[in-house]
């Protein structure tokens, strides 16, 4: 099916919750993932012995609380940093491993905290980027492609000749995000896309967010420290705790799709939220008595 | 964009301002009792001789030896900035593309910075056959320091998101080069080139009166020499005015070039 297809996509065409179909590529097995930096010397371990199998096409939060090591992960998974033991593989394939290094690709495409939308170029400009670069497409079949993928992400089409520092941040975010799916990725990275944000964008955000999930089904790997934004757009809540970084608990959630903000109330997914909370309290605790005595 | 600029404030404050000096000038020579003043020539006089068809002392907007001197100056600053940038740009990324580059360069440009443009003029005379190759070289010098070190710290300051995001969409590292660390660089490449520009017009200046024939600095210089003082308010004057001409071409070349600061900050280089 190509690109194209996938996209236009309808909800009659969709079974079950409405959920475009699984998509077969972008398992990622994260084995005894370890990472130390500065092995020589201070020896900080950023993260220890990390297990997580994701399924194509499955969303998966990863929370905790800050200095988890959650962004190492997250670097890791993008080809950023390399890992110092275990391995990453992608679709069988070793993406990471201690001997290798570090090699991003557009297979696994990043979206930042703070945004990295070139301010140089306009919305149009950067969304064309990836599959010109990549010479995946001619410059006319990337702007039609572009101009496409923005009208259906709610009518962004609209601000194409606009430059990103004149749009809201949520505008951008969904930009970039944008930028990102036109790759045809096999895994989207959020690197805790939302942070900067205040509650009623960051609804907005969620419901666009889960939106481009419905309509292009990608493996989706979401870091955040916003249990509640996790548990609420996530099919797999990852808690890590900190120093060193280790996976404390995996949570399946399995609140139905389409996800809606009136299943934030609801007793499911209430009950899943008091469960994380308990596991990642009593971390984010030890974590500031640890700082405490440390600057003490 | 600015249709009815001369119906602004900003533009009548501005020859509020010029007026304000040129009665300061005038009142310093005419009125003030000192003798250093008195032998100056007042603004009137200047302006006689600037404009008159049949000068006083050989220098004014009709005759051609005025020319000269422009054309000679500025064929030396344009020379020497365009020098400058070729080789300062593509250095001072180099230097903040990699490290150990940057270990080799930094220290010697460290060393070689702090010397003043005409304490290269002696062996800058020795080095190049002829004196107009070893005033370009002074006037180069300036200039390419300041745009070396603009670009490195434009590099530099990259948000090294905008890496990682070219990086993670596929880029070779000459995509890099082209959509990343240009763009990236040009807000503070232009800040350079302003400061190159200028740096470029007062050594020029000090390397003309020092080594030339020709030139606005060698017209000052000479009529000082020569005591015809109204020429060297002229070769002043006409140099400022080169020196604001310059960095508002580079500026409008900026602007240009950096449309989305424009449209998005309000703010040109």
């Amino acid at each position: 099916m190509g690109a194209s297809d996938k996209m236009n996509m309808t909800a009659a065409d969709t079974t079950g919750h409405q959920m475009a179909p699984r998509p077969v590529d972008g398992r990622l097995s994260i084995q005894h993932v370890g990472k130390i930096y500065d092995p020589e010397g201070a020896r900080v371990v950023a993260v220890h012995s990390a297990n997580i199998e994701i399924a194509p096409g499955d969303f998966v939060a990863i929370v905790g609380p800050s200095g988890c090591g959650k962004s190492t992960l997250m670097n890791i998974i993008a080809g950023f940093d390399n890992v110092t033991e275990g391995q990453v593989l992608l679709d069988g394939q070793p993406l990471a491993t201690p001997n290798s290094p570090p090699r991003p690709g557009s297979d696994r495409v990043v979206v930042f905290q703070n945004g990295a939308l070139f301010p140089w170029k306009t919305v149009l400009e950067n969304v064309m980027y990836g599959p010109i670069v990549q010479r995946k497409m001619s410059s006319s079949e990337a702007e039609q492609r572009a101009m496409d993928l923005l009208a259906k992400c709610g009518g962004l089409d609209k601000v194409a000749n606009s430059y990103p520092p004149q749009l809201s941040s949520g505008m951008q975010r969904r930009v970039e995000i944008v930028r990102a799916l036109i790759n045809e990725p096999k895994i989207l990275l959020l690197d805790e896309p939302f942070r900067a944000m205040d509650t009623v964008s960051k609804t907005v955000m969620h419901q666009h967010l889960l939106e481009m999930y419905r309509v292009c089904h990608k493996t989706i790997v979401f870091i955040t420290h916003d249990l509640e934004e996790a548990i609420y757009l996530a099919d797999k809540v990852v808690v890590m705790t900190s120093r060193p970084g280790t996976i404390k608990s995996t949570i399946n959630v399995n609140l139905p799709r389409p996800r809606t903000p009136d299943m934030m109330m609801g007793s499911e997914y209430l009950a899943l939220k008091a469960q994380v909370i308990a596991g990642v309290h009593e971390e984010a605790k030890k974590a500031f008595e640890r700082g405490e005595r440390e600057h003490a | 964009m600015e249709t009815r600029w001369w119906k602004s404030q900003k533009f009548w404050l501005m020859w509020v301002g010029y007026a304000i000096a040129i009665a300061a000038w005038y009142a310093s020579v005419k009125w003030l009792p000192i003798d250093a003043f008195n032998r100056l020539p007042d603004p009137w006089t200047v302006a006689k001789e600037w404009f008159s068809p049949d000068p006083d002392f050989g220098t004014s907007i009709f005759t051609p030896v005025y020319y000269d001197h422009i054309f000679y100056s500025v064929y030396r600053a344009t020379a020497s900035f365009i020098l400058a940038v070729v080789l300062g740009v593509p250095l001072g990324i180099l230097m903040a593309w990699s490290k150990t580059f940057d270990a080799y360069a930094s220290a010697l440009i460290g060393l070689l910075r702090p010397i003043p443009p005409l304490a290269w003029i002696p062996l800058a005379i020795l080095l190049f056959p002829g004196i107009e190759l070893a005033v370009i070289y002074v006037t180069f010098l300036v200039a390419f320091f300041a745009t070396v070190m603009n670009t490195y710290v434009g590099v530099k300051s990259i948000d090294p998101d905008y890496f990682r995001a070219a990086m993670s969409l596929g880029s070779s590292p000459r995509d890099v080069l082209r959509h990343v660390i240009i763009p990236g660089a040009l807000p503070n490449i232009f800040t350079g080139l302003q400061i190159a520009m200028g740096a470029a017009w007062f050594s020029l200046a000090a390397g003309e009166m020092i080594a030339a024939q020709y030139g606005l600095g060698f017209l000052i210089f000479e009529s000082y020499n020569l005591i015809q003082f109204p020429t060297i308010v002229i070769g002043m004057a006409t140099l400022g005015i080169a020196g604001y001409l310059s960095s508002a071409i580079i500026r409008v070349v900026g602007n240009r070039l950096m449309r989305w600061r424009v449209q998005s900050f309000g703010m040109g280089a």
